[in-house]
């Protein structure tokens, strides 16, 4: 039997399990994120990381198992309560995921014009902090086709933070960016949890950013988690598989890494 | 045998697919009562879908209705003439647009212009993850993006049905004025004694009807968008191809309904 969440946990998730059509890509993830806590979620591509985060913010739906976030399981959460969870959490997506029809500074309003009663000289104030703390002052009535991949990233954080969440999810946030903007992103988060405490899960693949941001890694690979911990015990375990991971070993035999790509491939047809 | 099970399955698409346009209007429908966004807000959004399909559609629907109305007058006088009646001219043009020709051609104008607009929008939204953002702002992609396209079609069809009626009656009688012996006096007086009241409402209850089909096959073409940029076109393509195929289908059965419900009217 699962062992029950513990009481200050934010997410806890329970024998997770997530098929795309006959495929599971996630074979039972247990784990909790506490209060205030930063954790990277590592892990190739197609290791199922990506599902990881879209089955908790509610995306996906759990095949079998528990998500719990702050208390309500997700899997079984009428719409208005899976509303309810989702005005307390931010995620910012990999390309940004900005509404093309609306200015950056409109995408940022949206939720708060939506579910807030604020009057709309307020949410122009708000817009313009939130922005600033992204760094993008003054770029409110740019269009998102206007900004450049970093910015867009930005924005999309700006975004996500909007609504002042409890938990902020970040797919990939510095993948396919630079080093100094990737840096400046690393930057971005710290300032995030050293000011709000904010409960933060990132999703990534880059090294260095998660050992730079993270108090705990879980490692996932072919939809297992391999290793958890404290950043500083991931760096300084033996587990073969995360020390090939952490040392960038390609595989010797492809063909289980072939399969496990197809097992994504097919059951997306 | 395997032919027999080809026809069963394809069937069976078909069905399925329709029940998901009448599942996507009974929830939009729903959401429109029941909505948890704000009304205001909404309405703001479905004006500006009013202006994109509706207002923006006037100039060509014009156009085209006008020359459709010269076009059923010059084919119907090549007829008239032979048997000295070219006075029918005119109710000829009015029956013919009113009734059939006004609503159907603003339905394939209009979804020439705004169904594949919006399967594009909402399909290349489901290529960006726009609709995964939405939904994990606690808006409903329904919600936000279809309720207001209903509304807009469902106010603007009609009122664009009713306005090609009156273009191709104009068309009708610029042929008249000019080689069928009416002034344009006496073509608006035969206009008016040939119709009734029946006639211009079956047009605008068929143009509401594919106002509705036009945004449901967009919407569900759209939200059904795979993976790539090559599928926002697939999208867009079928969206077109399934509502002029709907529209016409449609137009059959209520067609045949207001002929066979004639004789009690």
């Amino acid at each position: 039997m699962a062992a029950p969440a513990a009481p200050s946990s934010v997410i806890s998730v329970r024998d997770l399990r997530v098929q795309y059509g006959d495929r599971e890509v996630l074979h039972g993830l247990a784990f909790d994120i506490v209060h205030g806590e930063t954790v990277v979620v590592i892990g190739g591509s197609g290791s199922g990381k990506s599902t990881l985060l879209r089955t908790l913010v509610g995306l996906e739906k759990p095949s079998s198992g528990e998500v719990r976030v702050k208390g309500v399981d997700i899997a079984k959460a009428s719409a208005r309560e899976m509303d309810a969870i989702r005005k307390k959490i931010g995620l910012a997506f990999q390309g940004g995921a900005l509404i093309g029809s609306l200015s950056v500074g409109e995408n940022i309003a949206l939720a708060l014009l939506e579910h807030t009663p604020l009057k709309p000289t307020t949410i122009e104030v708000m817009v313009r902090i939130k922005l600033e703390q992204v760094g993008l002052s003054g770029f409110e009535n740019y269009s998102p086709s206007q900004l450049s991949g970093g910015m867009r990233k930005r924005a999309a954080f700006a975004r996500a933070m909007a609504m002042d969440p409890e938990i902020l999810f970040f797919d990939e946030p510095s993948a396919g960016l630079d080093p100094i903007t990737a840096a400046g992103i690393d930057d971005l988060i710290l300032d995030l949890k050293k000011a709000y405490s904010m409960t933060m899960v990132v999703v990534t693949h880059e090294l260095a950013s998660a050992f730079l941001i993270a108090d705990r890694i879980i490692l996932i690979d072919r939809g297992n988690i391999v290793a958890m911990g404290p950043a500083q015990e991931v760096r300084d375990s033996t587990h073969p598989r995360v020390r090939q991971f952490l040392d960038r070993v390609a595989d010797t035999t492809q063909d289980d890494d072939v399969d496990h790509m197809r097992m994504y491939t097919e059951g997306l047809k | 045998m395997q032919f027999v099970a080809e026809v069963g399955a394809a069937t069976e698409r078909s069905v399925a697919y329709v029940g998901a346009l009448a599942q996507l209007l009974g929830k939009s429908l729903r959401l429109l009562f029941l909505s948890p966004l704000k009304r205001n807000r909404l309405a703001q959004r479905a004006v500006h879908q009013a202006m994109a399909v509706g207002v923006g559609a006037l100039p060509i629907v014009s156009l085209i209705t006008f020359f459709v109305g010269v076009i059923i007058a010059l084919q119907g006088a090549y007829e008239l003439q032979r048997l000295g009646a070219m006075q029918l001219v005119a109710s000829l043009v009015s029956i013919s647009i009113t009734r059939e020709l006004g609503p159907l051609i603003t339905a394939i104008v209009v979804i020439g212009r705004s169904g594949s607009a919006f399967a594009a929008e909402i399909g290349t939204m489901r290529v960006t993850e726009e609709l995964d953002a939405l939904e994990t702002m606690a808006l409903d992609p329904v919600a936000f993006l279809v309720v207001p396209k209903f509304l807009a079609m469902a106010v603007m069809m009609p009122c664009l049905a009713i306005w090609s009626d009156f273009m191709g009656v104009l068309g009708g009688c610029m042929f008249g004025v000019a080689s069928a012996n009416f002034t344009f006096g006496s073509y608006v007086i035969a206009t008016r004694d040939a119709l009734v009241a029946h006639d211009i409402t079956t047009g605008i209850v068929k143009a509401l009807v594919f106002g509705l089909v036009i945004t449901a096959v967009g919407c569900q073409e759209g939200f059904s968008t795979g993976a790539g940029a090559e599928e926002v076109g697939r999208s867009t393509t079928s969206a077109v191809v399934v509502s002029i195929l709907l529209v016409i289908v449609i137009d059959l059965v209520f067609t045949t309904l207001f002929y066979l419900a004639r004789g009690t009217a």
